[in-house]
């Protein structure tokens, strides 16, 4: 079984959905103990990282995202899901989980892509992404693949062999981080079509090991 | 680097589409599920669902139709077409559409934006504009006013303050339909689109005008919009997704390619 962790960050159900498609059963759920149970687990997330860290903690579900992460449980990290993991976000100043070292920094003013032009932020839309080494949540994916971004903050961990794939958008940014058990994405695997299935599909089959 | 979106969009009275749509091959669709499994099959970068259900009483039919697309297409959707109310947001991003886009409502009591973006993030709000072009006055300064009830009513609002005004408020999204270049395939109305699109700091998505996939490469090109709307030309097989794409790449504009 997986967990789909529920804080009341966005929409769960698109997440649910895609894993119905792919067969795989999965439950929405803010239980502590449920969560600790599970196969595998998906934090997903949409929204602002203050309130996402303050649901979090109401519940307790970042004892149990830590502590899942601790028992070498697969987790996959999705959109905000990939930004609170880190030690801190720059977005309401807040303290987040403390999974990967670094921080969540907000694009900057100005941005500007190859031709200076000017770029808007949010990034929405589809952009690519650049692996830097190869990994079973890509196999199967063609590498000029397109996936749904929509955010205006982005991860920036410490070490670099934890940065999976970078995505280019007026500067590179780390889109994809690995950390042991620990994936995450920054765009929507459950909004990127059929690469993105494929990426949901990979994670259910995989072992957690790097 | 980001791509630009090509995004169908259908229109939707009672369960049904308002035509049947042709696909190459001369499949006729009247479902907008099937429909839009087509288009999310043939590369399509998002779709939009405008509800024209005239009855409150048959709103649940269009949900049901959200609920049946989410199963199926793993692309974003949008709905838009009689949303009033928070209420009414959270029903359809429910059913699994990923935004909803308020228009003539929005013109009436702007706070919608607000509350549905404090409620579920500016990344759901797209705020629908119809715009017709007028004559320049203080009180309309960039000649372009905001229209209601499908450019019948005209609201006294100018266009670019209302896009400025949007954003603050929180839409995460503009559409932008001219509707002077609705309906003619005559290409979009560029200047429009330049003025609000470099004028705000979010996306905005062209809509009016889309004949053929030179109609695109023009909105799309030097920034005068992030994101093309598209109806007829593709819905009655005249074009394929992949055509408009292929076009818009050999002219330079980066598309998303692999699906």
């Amino acid at each position: 079984m997986i967990a789909i962790i529920d804080y009341r960050a966005g929409n769960l159900t698109s997440v649910k959905r895609a894993l119905d498609f792919l067969e795989q059963d999965s439950v929405i759920t803010s239980e502590y103990s449920s969560i600790l149970n599970a196969e595998r687990i998906i934090f997903p997330g949409v929204g602002a990282a203050g309130t996402a860290m303050d649901d979090l903690k109401r519940n307790k579900l970042d004892k149990a995202l830590i502590e899942s992460f601790q028992k070498k449980i697969p987790i996959l990290g999705i959109c905000l899901g990939s930004q609170v993991i880190m030690d801190m976000s720059h977005e309401n100043d807040t303290p987040c989980l403390g999974l990967v070292e670094g921080e969540v920094v907000r694009f900057p003013d100005n941005l500007k892509d190859t031709q200076g032009r000017r770029l808007k932020v949010p990034h929405m839309g589809w952009n690519s992404v650049k692996l830097k080494r190869p990994h079973s949540l890509f196999e199967g994916i063609d590498p000029n693949s397109e996936f749904y971004f929509v955010h205006a903050y982005y991860p920036a961990p410490e070490a670099p062999d934890r940065i999976l794939g970078e995505t280019f958008y007026g500067i590179n940014f780390t889109s994809v981080i690995m950390s042991h058990n620990l994936v995450a994405t920054q765009f929507h695997p459950e909004k990127s079509g059929r690469p993105g299935l494929k990426i949901l599909a990979n994670f259910c089959e995989w072992d957690g090991k790097e | 680097m980001l791509s630009k979106r090509i995004i169908p969009c259908l229109d939707v009275r009672d369960g049904k589409l308002t035509k049947g749509i042709k696909f190459k091959g001369n499949v006729d669709i009247g479902d907008p599920v099937e429909t839009a499994y087509q288009y999310y099959q043939e590369g399509a970068d998002e779709i939009v669902f405008y509800d024209i259900t005239a009855s409150s009483e048959k709103r649940n039919i269009m949900i049901e139709t959200v609920r049946n697309v989410a199963e199926k297409i793993f692309i974003p959707f949008s709905v838009g077409g009689g949303i009033k109310t928070v209420d009414d947001m959270r029903e359809v991003l429910l059913a699994g559409a990923e935004k909803i886009s308020v228009n003539s409502a929005a013109v009436r009591d702007p706070s919608i934006i607000s509350k549905g973006a404090e409620a579920f993030g500016s990344q759901c709000v797209v705020l629908g504009m119809d715009v017709k072009k007028v004559k320049k006055t203080p009180k309309i300064p960039s000649g372009y006013e905001i229209v209601v009830d499908g450019g019948r009513t005209y609201m006294g609002i100018d266009a670019l303050e209302w896009a400025k005004r949007g954003e603050a408020l929180g839409a995460g999204e503009i559409c932008l339909n001219s509707i002077d270049a609705d309906g003619t395939k005559e290409g979009y109305e560029l200047e429009l689109n330049r003025l609000i699109s470099s004028n705000v700091n979010i996306p905005v998505i062209a809509s009016g005008g889309a004949g053929t996939p030179e109609h695109l490469f023009q909105v799309l090109d030097e920034d005068r919009a992030d994101a093309a709307l598209i109806a007829s030309m593709t819905h009655y097989g005249e074009y394929s997704i992949k055509e408009i794409k292929s076009y818009l790449h050999g002219k330079g504009i980066k598309v998303r390619l692999n699906w």
